[in-house]
């Protein structure tokens, strides 16, 4: 049976696991800033909208937390359940970033459990809202620190291997590996690029859906601009990534690039489709590009595939990844810059349904972004788990139980997704914001 | 002390701290689905929920922080533990996750479904008895080294006297210990008629905990001989939490000054969960790990310790602040400003 090798049930167990977990973890990283950034406009501009928007945010996003809460703790414990051999090595290296993980989390959770429970205790709303700075900031710095870890496996140093043995340990220069920078920057652009791309979504879905209320005008400006922001600050980041992976896991870039032959005047491959020899057929080719995303410099030489033996290369299949990612991204930034520009414009075709739609997709599709963007980068470094020290092989679990496993955590998956969606649509279906806004203005009169 | 200790220790300080709040916590679950069962639901429901909301995920971050940090100060734990365990840790991870997610699922949203309230109460009780597992195999004799790979003996787990007086004790505990909270939750709420339900479960509780406790020290005469000769160098500690236990019933039976009592009982729990773990000493799992070879390198040690401070600095205000604001808080406690 497929699932009787446990490295290969481990491989698929944890993919599914860090994909679902990824889903809930964007939106658990990125939208407590953008509730931030409501709560805050709201007190500003002394605007009921905002103050709303932040507390109907604060109340989806609850529910989001805490299945990304199960499934990290899911992942956390998988760590050492699938791995084994790789936990007891990297757990003497990499142990200081994941515990002040946790720490993060800890943070986070205290502050979130006083925001949600608070929303009438303070005549102030400023007082409240500084509990969502904690929030936000103990959500950004988990994804930090996670982050950190899953760099060390890139790039792993701070170590010396002598005869099998581990020594010379040096925690701070674990933490600060050539991969930390771009990926650390990189995780965290995405994630508020993605929250605020899902709520515009969500916005423009219901002026889509006929209510022309005023409050999803001012949701769809404010993340749009937010979602515009982020998402240049991904491009540029993307193209310090590309930079690194040159510098230091040449093996990545040229598999993503499908750059089989060590060569200068590099050109960028988009698209297209891989035969049985090798031929790429149907690609866009923009000459000069790969060299200057790896290096800056249109001559410069980009390494092949050819340098690495065949053991070391990854999957070729990434590439389809990449494609995917890079795309979404540039159609997000488009279509916020479009409609920015638009809006102070007064161009009357970003209000049309077609338009309006093409927003609602954003949502979805930076997910998929999201979603390829981490495909790429951990098929990318297979056949490793430590780039260069330990290969995945090695460090799976021997235990003949992971195959059962795996069939109750995709159940699990599907049962928790499934119950976020029901729930999420039950939450907002049955308290439209035109019967809450009622409601408030309405108790605040009377 | 050597770095060694100072590790076990810390983790064993958190670990006691999941073990309180996450028995009021999965006992609560319990005692709300049993109360929908048996019709008492306007009675102890409201109180559960006001309690729990703000908590649960704080909850959870106790147990994560231990297992993050034993596989940081012991990355050999990883090894042992990692692969003997997949199968319970799995089942206690999914476990969590349907408690977890179903917790907020219902409370954000829907509420009152008879059906998910059971499961959220079994579930809370399967938790405790999948995690306490681990003590069981940490005493030996479960584990057996093939091919260099440790491996568990499932049937000698399933047959052993041992490990199931050890599930059958944290579930007297979790109910025991929830219960005792929640009479002092309910009587600061000023509601009788919780108070006195749950001052009932606290005392119907409390004489299976000792039995059960005493069955374990008698069944580990036989497991691990060795253990159990420390465990009597050790009787002081286990003679000073039965006092205190003694104490705590007295004043519930007596209902007197509830708040006492419930600080008794951490005290007992303190006592007898510290002398189980000094006991153990200096194993983590008998007789392949002992904290001495399974310790991390002194740089990693050292650095963990300062990242501890630095984090208890940040947390234990923002833990302050969290209990004031909805455990001492008369208002909140009472049902005023609850949303």
């Amino acid at each position: 049976m497929l699932f009787e090798d446990p490295v290969f049930s481990s491989r698929m167990l944890t993919i599914l696991t860090l994909s679902f977990h990824a889903i809930y973890a964007t939106i658990g990283v990125g939208v407590p800033l953008m509730i931030m950034i409501a709560q805050w406009v709201g007190i500003k501009k002394n605007d009921e909208h905002y103050l709303l928007m932040a507390r109907r945010w604060a109340r989806g996003y609850v529910i989001t937390v805490a299945v990304g809460v199960v499934t990290g703790t899911a992942i956390g414990l998988q760590l050492s359940l699938l791995w084994p051999n790789f936990m007891e090595l990297a757990g003497n290296v990499i142990a200081l970033p994941l515990f002040m993980e946790v720490f993060a989390f800890f943070f986070e959770a205290i502050f979130l459990g006083i925001y949600m429970y608070t929303w009438e205790r303070f005549k102030n709303q400023r007082k409240h809202l500084l509990f969502l700075i904690p929030v936000s900031l103990g959500a950004a710095f988990s994804a930090f620190f996670i982050t950190i870890v899953n760099s060390f496996m890139n790039a792993p140093q701070g170590f010396d291997i002598v005869n099998g043995e581990l020594i010379n340990v040096n925690p701070l220069g674990a933490i600060f590996n050539p991969a930390m920078p771009t990926k650390v920057a990189h995780v965290v652009a995405t994630a508020f690029m993605t929250a605020a791309f899902t709520l515009a979504s969500i916005a423009a879905f219901q002026l889509l859906k006929g209510s022309n209320h005023v409050y999803h005008k001012k949701a769809l400006f404010l993340t749009m601009k937010i979602g515009l922001i982020f998402s240049i600050a991904t491009a540029v980041i993307g193209d310090f990534s590309g930079k690194y992976l040159a510098e230091y896991q040449p093996e990545k870039l040229a598999a993503a690039e499908w750059h089989f032959e060590t060569e200068g005047n590099a050109p960028l491959v988009m698209f297209g489709i891989l035969d049985d020899e090798q031929n790429i057929k149907y690609a866009l080719k923009f000459p000069y590009l790969l060299s200057i995303l790896a290096h800056g410099d249109p001559n410069a030489e980009v390494i092949g595939l050819d340098q690495f033996s065949n053991f070391e290369s990854p999957p070729l299949y990434i590439h389809y990844f990449f494609d995917i990612m890079v795309a979404i991204g540039v159609f997000m930034i488009l279509l916020a810059l479009i409609y920015w520009v638009g809006v102070k414009r007064g161009w009357a075709f970003i209000n049309q349904k077609w338009f309006r739609m093409l927003i609602v997709l954003g949502g979805p599709l930076s997910f998929i972004a999201i979603e390829a963007g981490w495909w790429l980068t951990e098929f990318g470094r297979q056949p490793w788990i430590l780039r260069g020290i330990m290969t995945t092989g090695e460090a799976a679990t021997s235990s003949g139980h992971v195959g059962l496993m795996l069939i109750l955590f995709a159940i699990l998956y599907l049962i928790l997704g499934i119950g976020t969606i029901v729930i999420l649509r039950r939450l907002f279906k049955n308290n439209p914001v035109e019967r809450e806004l009622e409601n408030r203005l309405g108790g605040e009169q009377s | 002390m050597s770095l060694e200790i100072i590790g076990i220790s810390v983790l064993w300080i958190f670990l006691f701290g999941y073990v309180i709040v996450g028995s009021i916590d999965y006992g609560a679950g319990f005692f709300n689905a049993y109360s929908i069962l048996s019709g008492k639901q306007h009675i102890l429901s409201k109180i559960i929920q006001r309690y729990l909301s703000p908590v649960w995920e704080v909850t959870n971050v106790f147990f994560v922080f231990f297992f993050v940090g034993i596989v940081g100060f012991f990355p050999k734990t990883a090894f042992y533990y990692g692969t003997t365990l997949l199968v319970p840790g799995s089942i206690a991870i999914i476990l969590l996750a349907i408690r977890g997610s179903y917790y907020a699922f219902e409370t954000y949203s829907s509420k009152g479904h008879k059906g998910y309230a059971f499961m959220y109460g079994l579930s809370g009780l399967l938790i405790p008895a999948s995690l306490s597992v681990v003590l069981a195999i940490s005493e030996g004799g479960f584990v057996s080294m093939v091919d260099e790979h440790p491996v568990l003996n499932y049937v000698a787990l399933f047959k052993s006297p041992l490990s199931w007086s050890i599930v059958v004790l944290s579930i007297t505990a979790v109910l025991y210990i929830s219960a005792v909270f929640l009479t002092w939750y309910a009587n600061q709420t000023g509601d009788t008629d919780a108070t006195n339900l749950m001052r009932k479960y606290a005392l119907f509780w409390a004489f299976p905990l000792i039995i059960t406790a005493c069955g374990i020290i008698y069944e580990l005469s036989y497991h691990n001989q060795e253990h159990f000769e420390r465990i009597l160098n050790l009787w002081w500690m286990f003679a000073l939490s039965l006092l205190l236990y003694v104490g705590t019933v007295w004043l519930i039976w007596k209902r007197k000054n509830y708040g006492l009592a419930f600080g008794l009982l951490v005290g007992q729990f303190l006592l007898a969960f510290f002398g189980y773990g000094i006991s153990h000493y200096p194993y983590l799992l008998y007789p392949y790990l002992s904290i001495y070879d399974s310790f991390t390198n002194e740089a990693m040690a050292i650095s963990l310790i300062i990242v501890f401070i630095l984090g208890l600095a940040l947390l234990l205000p923002s833990l302050y602040l969290l209990i004031k604001l909805f455990l001492f808080d008369k208002d909140y406690v009472k049902g005023q400003n609850a949303k």
